[in-house]
């Protein structure tokens, strides 16, 4: 492998396509099958093809939320029931001079994405099963209220659903407008799942500690998405209701909003494909077996069972077979430090990060008592100390894990303790983790590029409708991480999925994540824990010129000699308390830290 | 009427508080919390009526055999849907295994069973100023799960087992407790506990497989409230719910009365999503 004369070795497009679309292949017959379906199907093969176009609108928003997010929305029903109504009533006339059904089925859209933020907001808050439960709540309120409402919804006895203008009325007019609105949905969620959205996405799932140390705004992001999957699923619920053309509370049952759910888990985290042809699984599956109708629900859930404890990656992994391939095994970490002078590049001089009389106590146990602490441009600092001396939870309170109750943490006369954790990445304060946090189904490229998310500059409309500035964030973030990931020297890599690497090369993916920032300071928490001999070296250099290329370094490690080797001041920690601080030369012959900490 | 409201809102707090206990009971044992709550008490409910009215068994050992199969359910769950997720807790999975099995228990129910409401036997014959059975019942299941639980809890060795997992796994284990076998009882503990309050409740909401979607909610409600593995709050939860919804429901109509307790449910758990008891959360770094 010759690296030393050439720059970055481009990386093959293929690695670079985003995995969530997977290969070519299945697309190609889908659409050629979509298209010509009504040369070679009968009627009733229309109607089924309609309902998983429909079906496909909900889930491909919803997927935004369950599969990349991992907000497990069981109770989506809620979302297709309000859009049906509105749209049906709307164009029905029951309260109001009859709409347009067009019009109405826009106004259901703009009625679901509202509804898709109440039925959200509750997430930012609850984790798992308590938001699953919560949706489902909110799927029998709406299903109550819809029965109860009965001068504007008919009640039990139900309103007739819209009927759509020539060419859309015919049964296959129908199906080629649902089949455009699926086709439109697998586009802009396919445009996310590919752009920075859609990685800060996986990186909240999957790690979000780290997305939030890349900058990543939790409820922001995730409002956006509960606004377009509402959107999707209230359009669909307009669709739905024309398709059944006449509908009633009954419709909208709990086993419906399951099998939503179930399609995008069937189809596999994190890809757009999969989650598609488990909906058509799920819709058509039922009309090969007419005797066990009745027992669909029921097979639905015996498939979920399945997957989840046999393929937790589903459909989309068991195509996936670009990551079956062996990796070569006797791989090393080459790092080239010489790169980092074109990644790391300061738009304005940092001042200092200083931690001023910094107090905090757990219950009864000081953790830190009193620590000053100045880390300065352009030098490595060492944090050492035996285990719970406060190390980490030094880095915690400059990060915002943890807030002082006394002292401050300032840069440049900001007071970092007053801010949101995800508001350092925009003060360039970037760093890695004792275990890393890694979003293990996504490439390690993709990984990477997840630590630049803050410098894209198209919004998440640019992105959905592919349009430039999307095109232009993608092109400077990949090559960013492509520079990153050369840096660290694991460029070869970048098209693996993260989960298949080992232990060591993922501590330099972190490393390269936090670059990507190009972080006026670095925390690095034991980046050399589990390293080899040679992999510290390699990583002592690279820290080294990091800190070369005017970022302050804050290293807390075991491997004394390491901080001795690259450190320009090391401060010691015992009890929480400052033991001793100087240049390493000054703390190898410390008395009392050679007694307390490196042995005599 | 008043009385009405308060002997049914009683009776049905109670209920929830089981099921909310069911819930607490397998959360202390794994740390999670399954779906199958609610299914236990439709089980209850179903296998109740099962054997007595249509199998026409005595009432006592259809009683016992209705627990033994919510005892089974609880142990089958704890095979399937929970031991082989619990290595990777960080991932949730649970909530999805948990979620199939519920799913598949019930669809099992609503086929073999029937999709209507069926009634549940009257067991005993003694009523007096319309305190019924309906309404005793459910109490006293409450009242006897809960001693039964403070007993077990604090006079026995096996109790104490159970705490020191709930307390924490790690230390337990390394003490030589047998984890997994206290898991599984922990799991048919629960199951009895869920099928009791099914079984209790059964003249009232009847041995019908939609109970299984309400009490996995409603019975949710006293855990997010009371805090999670907390039975008293559980217990006082449940009660408070029972009472708010049966007055809501005389005086301003059962949608009114869902709409209600669902926007409190949602508004309690938002200002405090630790419960209204207590309870840090983890350390997140």
């Amino acid at each position: 492998m010759d690296m030393s004369t050439t720059g970055v070795r481009p990386a093959r497009t293929s690695l670079l396509r985003s995995p969530a679309l997977g290969s070519t292949l299945p697309w190609v017959l889908l659409t050629v099958i979509a298209v010509t379906l009504p040369l070679f199907a009968g009627g009733y093969w229309g109607v089924i093809a309609t309902r998983a176009c429909v079906y496909w609108v909900l889930v491909a928003g919803l997927n935004l939320l369950v599969g990349f997010a991992g907000q497990l929305a069981i109770g989506w029903v809620a979302l297709l029931t309000v859009g049906a109504y509105v749209t049906s009533v709307l164009a029905a006339g029951n309260v109001m001079p009859a709409l347009d059904p067009y019009l109405a089925l826009a106004i259901a859209g703009v009625a679901g994405a509202i509804f898709g933020v109440i039925v959200g907001l509750p997430a930012l808050r609850l984790r798992t099963f308590y938001y699953a439960i919560t949706t489902l709540g909110f799927a029998t309120i709406v299903r109550q209220i819809v029965l109860a409402w009965a001068s504007v919804t008919g009640g039990g006895v139900g309103v007739p659903g819209p009927i759509f203008h020539p060419p859309f009325d015919s049964p296959w007019g129908f199906y080629y407008l649902c089949l455009i609105f699926a086709a439109v949905c697998t586009w802009m969620t396919a445009n996310i799942a590919g752009s920075r959205f859609g990685r800060a996405l996986t990186a909240l799932r999957d790690a979000e500690v780290a997305a939030e140390a890349s900058g990543i705004a939790k409820s922001k992001l995730l409002m956006v998405v509960f606004l377009f999957s509402g959107a999707t699923a209230a359009i669909a619920g307009g669709l739905f209701a024309s398709l059944q053309s006449y509908i009633t509370p009954d419709a909208f049952t709990t086993e419906l909003s399951v099998l939503f759910f179930i399609g995008v888990l069937i189809g596999g985290r994190g890809s757009i494909i999969g989650p598609l042809l488990g909906t058509i699984l799920l819709t058509v599956l039922p009309e090969f077996a007419a005797p066990l109708v009745a027992w669909s629900t029921f097979l639905y859930a015996v498939l979920l069972l399945v997957i989840v404890l046999a393929i937790p990656g589903g459909i989309a992994e068991l195509i996936d077979f670009k990551n079956r391939r062996p990796l070569q095994s006797n791989r090393a970490i080459v790092p080239r430090p010489d790169l980092l002078k074109r990644l790391l590049t300061q738009d304005t001089e940092p001042g200092r990060l200083t931690l001023e009389q910094v107090a905090l106590s757990f219950g009864g146990v000081r953790a830190i008592d009193g620590l000053d602490l100045t880390i300065i441009p352009g030098q490595v600092h060492g944090l050492i100390g035996p285990n719970g001396s406060g190390k980490t939870t030094t880095l915690n309170v400059i990060s915002g894990y943890y807030t002082p109750q006394g002292g401050v943490a300032k840069l440049d006369g900001v007071v970092l303790t007053e801010l949101a954790h995800h508001a350092r990445a925009h003060m360039r304060i970037a760093r890695t983790f004792q275990t890393p946090r890694i979003v293990g189904e996504a490439s390690v490229l993709e990984n990477v590029m997840i630590g630049g998310t803050i410098d894209g500059r198209g919004t998440f409309v640019e992105s959905l409708l592919s349009l430039p500035r999307h095109h232009k964030d993608e092109k400077m973030l990949r090559e960013s991480a492509m520079l990153a990931l050369s840096a660290v020297g694991l460029e070869q890599l970048a098209g693996v999925r993260a989960d298949r690497l080992q232990h060591s090369e993922l501590r330099f993916i972190e490393i390269a994540r936090a670059l990507m920032l190009r972080p006026a300071f670095l925390l690095l928490d034991e980046p050399a824990a589990g390293l080899s001999a040679e992999e510290i070296r390699r990583l002592g250099a690279l820290v080294v010129a990091i800190s070369q290329a005017g970022t302050g370094v804050l290293l807390v490690e075991h491997h004394a000699d390491l901080i001795f080797d690259i450190c320009h001041h090391v401060t010691v920690l015992n009890l929480g308390k400052m033991l001793a601080a100087g240049t390493p030369a000054e703390i190898r012959s410390h008395r009392e830290v050679v007694n307390a900490y490196l042995g005599g | 009427m008043v009385l009405s409201i308060v002997l049914s809102g009683l009776a049905i707090g109670c209920i929830y508080a089981l099921i909310g206990i069911a819930y607490n009971v397998m959360y202390s044992a794994s740390r999670v919390f399954s779906f199958t709550a609610g299914t236990l008490g439709m089980a209850g409910g179903i296998l109740g009526s099962l054997f007595i009215l249509k199998m026409g068994l005595p009432s006592w050992s259809g009683f016992i055999l209705a627990l033994a199969g919510g005892a089974m359910l609880g142990v089958v769950t704890e095979i399937v849907a929970v031991r082989p997720v619990l290595k990777s807790l960080d991932q949730h999975l649970y909530v999805l295994s948990t979620l199939a099995l519920a799913l598949i228990v019930q669809q099992f129910a609503a086929i073999e069973w029937g999709t209507d409401a069926q009634p549940f036997p009257r067991i005993f014959n003694l009523e007096r100023n319309n305190f019924d059975q309906q309404f005793w019942l459910p109490m006293l299941a409450c009242v006897v799960t809960i001693v039964g639980l403070e007993v077990l809890y604090r006079r026995t060795l096996i109790g104490h087992a159970f705490l020191a997992i709930a307390e924490d796994n790690y230390a337990a284990r390394a003490l030589g407790l047998p984890e997994r076998n206290l898991r599984m009882t922990s799991y048919a503990l629960a199951g009895v506990i869920g099928a009791l309050a099914g079984f209790a409740g059964g003249q009232m909401m009847l041995a019908f497989f939609d109970n299984a979607t309400q009490l996995t909610f409603y019975g949710f409600v006293p855990v997010a409230l009371g805090g999670m593995g907390n039975n008293r709050g559980a217990v006082v939860a449940g009660i408070v719910l029972g009472l708010f919804q049966q007055a809501a429901n005389f005086l301003v109509g059962g949608v009114f009365a869902s709409v209600a307790v669902f926007a409190a449910f949602i508004l309690v758990l938002l200002a405090r999503p630790e419960g209204l008891a207590n309870v840090a959360l983890g350390r997140r770094v």
